[in-house]
């Protein structure tokens, strides 16, 4: 019994949050290595691009709510979200016209991308702040449990509680969607390969007559999709705060970099590395080590490895590691 | 126009501008702006030492400035003798167990031969050595941070004049600098920005939560001035008598002389460090790094060890620009770890660079100046503009008063906007490099 409630301890508290956040983080990592494979820079403006995303999508759930509209007992923000994509996707269309096509054009080295993207997280950023503000929004709405932590309680007789949120579970499936409906279109569509093949030669890809602006359009479409997607399921499983999508950045980073810069598949496993470990080091494991120990070797504290406030030093270390024996990430992405 | 002239007639500017705020606002005001753009020139002198002159990309820049922080803490501060005795020795003991572990773990994965051997021996000195270092360190911070946590609950510094702060806060940054370069250096370029923004929020985080050290969010108040204060100023009656020589009443006249002090102050680090910058960039050494920034590859056959020369002007720049955060906090007298944002610190401080011109160092400095100048004033230009703007719309309009609220955010977008308006019309700045 001890075993059970052990394991159902540790899955209410480190397996199901991880499965959800490490979903967030491979949609967002998706994001960053689609720009790196087709336009060759590290996107900086990637978090603020969700948090614009994310925002568009509050907008519109105030508004959906304000006129009674509703797809109880999922979330309104679901509606709303094609309507996210959508600007979005006309936001970075629009950047990518001003600002990046410029460089493209001049072939400037990546480097330089990398700081125009540091201005355009710069205005994003402040384009967000001055919309909505720099406070916390909460606007998930629906049903916010799929399984409450008292049914199941009475329902196996167990000691522990498991709790599945809502949020949590649509994480899971639209990640799985999304990730499905994105390989879909890589592998099978005839623009998807036309995207890879780029990725992969550019001069090949030119010669073989593929048009690079369009290309680089899809990509940015892509890239809004998977951003406000992203941002939204952090947001509803979380809250929204524009300077934490901001921050969400070096775990983004760190699952791109961690899975091979370039390498969807790498972005996936990278986003759920670092969110594993993230949610493991950080837990206190008290609870699920007095199931499992002998009553003598109770622990006496926590039993946490590491303070919550420290989450980001687990992603850097996993980076710094990585970097140190295997710079192109587990799935060999095209860096270095 | 020569080049002379013309850097000669965008520093005018600059004196201009800041005298202009002088009569138009108030010289407090005016030598505040002065204060912090010395400052801010200083940081984008580093920052240009590693963009400019080397090419390399630090993107946690707040991280070095908030070291350089921390040493005005550590060196200045009065010691707490009751802390101490509750746990200093075994805080220090428990740090020293840490960096033995790494130490150790470096060690044996050299010598030990690939294989599994080497995972398992590494991973058991890892293991063994955080169970040692939580068991001394965690219950000494405990004890330590619980003597009178409301005014204390820190060990405190070492109570030395503060200015020995200034190079120590620049060590300090040197030191997180060598870390960071000796594991993203020699990879791509993006890998190097990557670390400097993680480590820069680490040093946040641990600035914010190791309150036995910096006392966290409750902050450090009343760290010692290297000048007096004007409280005693006005109290000396001497000074109340050279004040009224200048018809200036003593409140005025005694902030008026720490500003002024504060400024001299800056001033000869800011010229000491733009000579060494200048002699730096113009020897052959300098040479040597503008070759390898435009063409590595030839620099290497040419058999220039690109690698340690990159690491060595990175730690170099980062020492600048941890001087500078050591003098910031000087000036502010207190250190805040919650008020150091990536995009005050970090990405201001490349506005600066791109702005001033980068690879110039007097352009850096001049970007330093006119960036900062921007950053303080435009926020009440764009809340003048929004009042402006909105003047046609009834006083308790919600959008009205939504973009005049808001109107502080403006900051960011016009930041952004200068950037990316000088990459795209003028990329090599005011300044260009020669």
């Amino acid at each position: 019994m001890d075993f059970l409630n052990a394991i159902v301890a540790l899955s209410n508290f480190v397996i199901i949050p991880a499965v959800a956040y490490g979903s967030q983080l491979a949609i967002g990592a998706l994001g960053v290595t689609l720009i790196y494979g087709i336009l060759r820079f590290s996107n900086f403006a990637h978090g603020d691009t969700m948090a614009f995303g994310t925002m568009v999508v509050i907008l519109f759930t105030w508004w959906f709510q304000s006129m009674g509209i509703s797809i109880a007992p999922l979330p309104t923000a679901l509606l709303a979200l094609p309507f996210g994509i959508l600007f979005t996707a006309l936001l970075l269309v629009g950047t990518d016209r001003v600002v990046y096509r410029f460089y493209r054009r001049q072939k400037s080295v990546p480097v330089i991308y990398l700081i125009v993207s540091l201005g355009v997280m710069f205005i994003l950023n402040g384009l967000v702040r001055f919309i909505i503000g720099p406070g916390d929004q909460r606007f998930a709405d629906g049903a916010r449990f799929l399984i409450k932590a008292r049914d199941f309680k009475e329902m196996t007789g167990l000691k522990e509680g498991l709790a599945i949120k809502s949020s949590q579970g649509i994480t899971v499936i639209t990640a799985v969607i999304v990730v499905a409906l994105l390989f879909w279109f890589l592998n099978k569509t005839r623009t998807g390969k036309s995207m890879r093949a780029f990725s992969d030669n550019e001069d090949l890809a030119l010669l073989s007559g593929i048009n690079p602006e369009r290309v680089v359009l899809i990509t940015w479409l892509i890239v809004a999709a998977l951003a406000t997607v992203a941002g939204t399921l952090y947001g509803l499983d979380k809250s929204f705060k524009p300077f934490t999508y901001f921050q969400l950045l070096l775990p983004i980073f760190a699952s791109a970099i961690v899975g091979g810069l370039g390498s969807p598949i790498g972005a996936i496993a990278g986003g759920f590395v670092i969110a594993f470990s993230e949610v493991t080091i950080t837990y206190a494991w008290k609870k699920v080590l007095t199931y499992l120990m002998p009553d003598a070797l109770d622990p006496s504290g926590l039993v946490q490895l590491l303070a919550t406030e420290y989450k980001f030093a687990v992603s850097f270390v996993i980076l710094v590691i990585v970097l140190l024996f295997r710079p192109t990430g587990l799935f060999k992405g095209k860096a270095l | 126009m020569s080049d002379q002239t013309k850097t000669f007639s965008l520093f005018a500017l600059v004196a201009v501008l800041i005298i202009g705020t002088g009569f138009v606002q108030s010289w407090n005001s005016a030598l505040f702006i002065l204060n912090m753009g010395l400052i801010s020139a200083i940081m984008s002198l580093g920052v240009n030492l590693q963009w400019g002159i080397a090419g390399l990309l630090n993107v946690g820049v707040m991280g070095f400035v908030a070291l350089g922080g921390l040493a005005t803490v550590l060196i200045s501060m009065k010691p707490d003798p009751e802390a101490w005795a509750a746990g200093g020795p075994s805080i220090l003991l428990g740090l020293l167990i840490g960096a033995a572990t790494i130490g150790a773990s470096i060690f044996a994965s050299r010598k030990i031969a690939k294989g599994w051997p080497r995972i398992l021996g590494v991973l058991a000195i890892l293991l063994f050595g955080f169970v040692l270092y939580r068991l001394t360190f965690i219950p000494a911070v405990k004890a330590v941070e619980a003597v009178n946590p409301a005014t204390s609950g820190y060990l405190g510094g070492l109570g030395l004049p503060i200015l020995i702060a200034w190079p120590v806060g620049g060590l300090l940054a040197a030191g997180a600098a060598w870390v960071i370069g000796k594991t993203a250096l020699g990879l791509r370029s993006d890998y190097l920005a990557i670390a400097t923004l993680g480590i820069s929020e680490i040093i946040i985080a641990v600035l914010k939560n190791e309150d036995w050290m910096s006392r966290g969010v409750k902050n450090v108040i009343g760290i010692p001035r290297p000048l007096p204060y004007e409280i005693d100023l006005q109290n000396d009656p001497s000074f109340v008598e050279r004040a009224a020589n200048i018809g200036l009443d003593p409140t005025t006249a005694s902030t008026l002389y720490v500003k002024i002090g504060y400024a001299l102050l800056f001033t000869i680090v800011l010229i000491a460090l733009l000579w060494l910058s200048q002699k730096a960039l113009n020897s052959p050494w300098g040479r040597m790094m503008r070759a390898i920034r435009d063409n590595e590859t030839a620099a290497r056959a040419m058999g220039k060890n690109v690698t340690a020369r990159h690491l060595q002007i990175f730690i170099l720049g980062s020492a600048i620009v941890g001087i500078a955060g050591a003098m910031m906090t000087t000036l502010d007298a207190q250190l805040t770890p919650a008020s150091y944002q990536p995009l005050r610190f970090t990405f201001l401080v490349w506005v600066m660079v791109i702005v001033g011109g980068s690879g110039n160092n007097l352009g850096a400095v001049l970007g330093g100046f006119i960036v900062w100048f921007l950053w303080v004033q435009v926020e009440p230009i764009g809340l003048w503009l929004m009042q402006v703007i909105t003047a046609p719309l009834a006083e308790d309009n919600a959008l009205r008063t939504h973009l005049i609220e808001s109107a502080a955010h403006m900051r960011l977008l016009t930041m952004g906007l200068f950037l990316l308006i000088m990459l795209r019309f003028s990329p090599r700045g005011l300044l260009p490099e020669k």
